[in-house]
């Protein structure tokens, strides 16, 4: 659904641009090759590095994760799967609905959702290229522990 | 070839990594080459929009507007356009990236920028409406407002604890960027 929207912003602003100048449109495409060009390599290996994780931790490893673990080891675990899997919200929220529906801990539910999102362990590649290594590796650790304490937060809300 | 060698390197080690791990270890192997061939598919079909935008964003935004509106003296204002700008966008993650170098190299401030990457991974509104969803209104409300703090105190710590001059080569590697 969201890429939709991404694709129909993408045309519009394609046609308007093409309206308005054609020699500026075709140097934005040029730009935007330029640019892919560029992040290629870092994306090839985020691809590589995503699919060999996304086998060892898989589904169902996640689930029994997060189902099993309690107290704050279970909150740990979650936040470290969360933090080194690469996974679509489409495809992770249904998942953690049918765990948290089974009786798994809105804490750790939260800690995985927090970290899936705002850490990104695999794509540190690409994200270095951009950022340098210490701004990346800064962001990341700094996500990780505030994803621990946004999932405390998370489970007290949802409890009162 | 030298250049195409070095240029590729980081993808060929993955590469080699990733033949020796199937190869090896053919337990994993099919369940490697299906999230190989769903993360390749996910990847072609959010990159082309992403770039496009990017390379729209770069040709017709001038400087001045862009410093004007996301720089350093942008205030409150700036603050809260990497937040709208971040959350109205989709995709994963890393395709936040390549759009904050050009909002780099067009003079957006270096906390405007962490503000938006944060945005991009925690508040996109169409995952928002997913996960109220999915994991009910309570869960996903309560998670967007602890965030929206986590990506402000997440950004001014980054501002702190990196090195001004970190920060200036960051922004000269983007001007480089064609």
């Amino acid at each position: 659904m969201d890429t939709l929207l991404l694709y129909g912003l993408a045309a519009v602003g394609l046609a308007l641009s093409l309206f308005k100048d054609q020699a500026k449109t075709k140097m934005a495409l040029k730009k935007a090759w330029k640019a892919f060009e560029g992040i290629l390599s870092q994306f090839l290996s985020v691809l590589f590095l995503v699919a060999a994780i996304l086998a060892i931790i898989d589904t169902t490893t996640i689930s029994r994760f997060l189902g099993s673990g309690s107290g704050f080891l279970g909150i740990l675990g979650a936040s470290l799967v969360g933090a080194i899997t690469l996974i679509p919200g489409f495809v992770a929220f249904p998942a953690a609905a049918s765990l948290l529906n089974g009786g798994a801990g809105a804490t750790q539910i939260a800690a995985f959702v927090s970290s899936l999102m705002m850490v990104g362990v695999v794509t540190l590649p690409m994200e270095m290229k951009y950022f340098g290594k210490q701004a990346a590796l800064l962001r990341n650790g700094l996500a990780w522990v505030f994803s621990i304490a946004a999932a405390f937060f998370v489970g007290w809300a949802v409890s009162v | 070839m030298r250049a195409f060698l070095k240029r590729y390197l980081v993808a060929i080690v993955a590469a080699i990594a990733f033949i020796l791990f199937i190869l090896f270890i053919p337990a994993w192997r099919g369940k490697a080459l299906d999230s190989m061939v769903f993360q390749t598919k996910t990847m072609l079909l959010v990159i082309p929009p992403i770039f496009i935008l990017l390379g729209l964003l770069d040709v017709w935004v001038p400087r001045e507007k862009m410093i004007r509106y996301m720089g350093e003296g942008s205030g409150a204002k700036g603050t809260i356009l990497a937040f709208l700008l971040g959350s109205f966008a989709a995709g994963p993650l890393y395709g936040a990236f390549p759009f904050a170098a050009v909002l780099m190299k067009k003079g957006a401030s270096f906390r405007n920028i962490l503000i938006f990457i944060g945005a991009w991974s925690t508040t996109k509104i169409p995952m928002l409406l997913f996960e109220m969803a999915a994991l009910g209104k309570r869960f996903a409300l309560s998670r967007l407002a602890i965030d929206i703090v986590g990506i402000v105190i997440i950004a001014w710590a980054i501002k702190l604890a990196l090195p001004s001059k970190e920060v200036n080569r960051l922004y000269a590697e983007a001007e480089k960027m064609e």
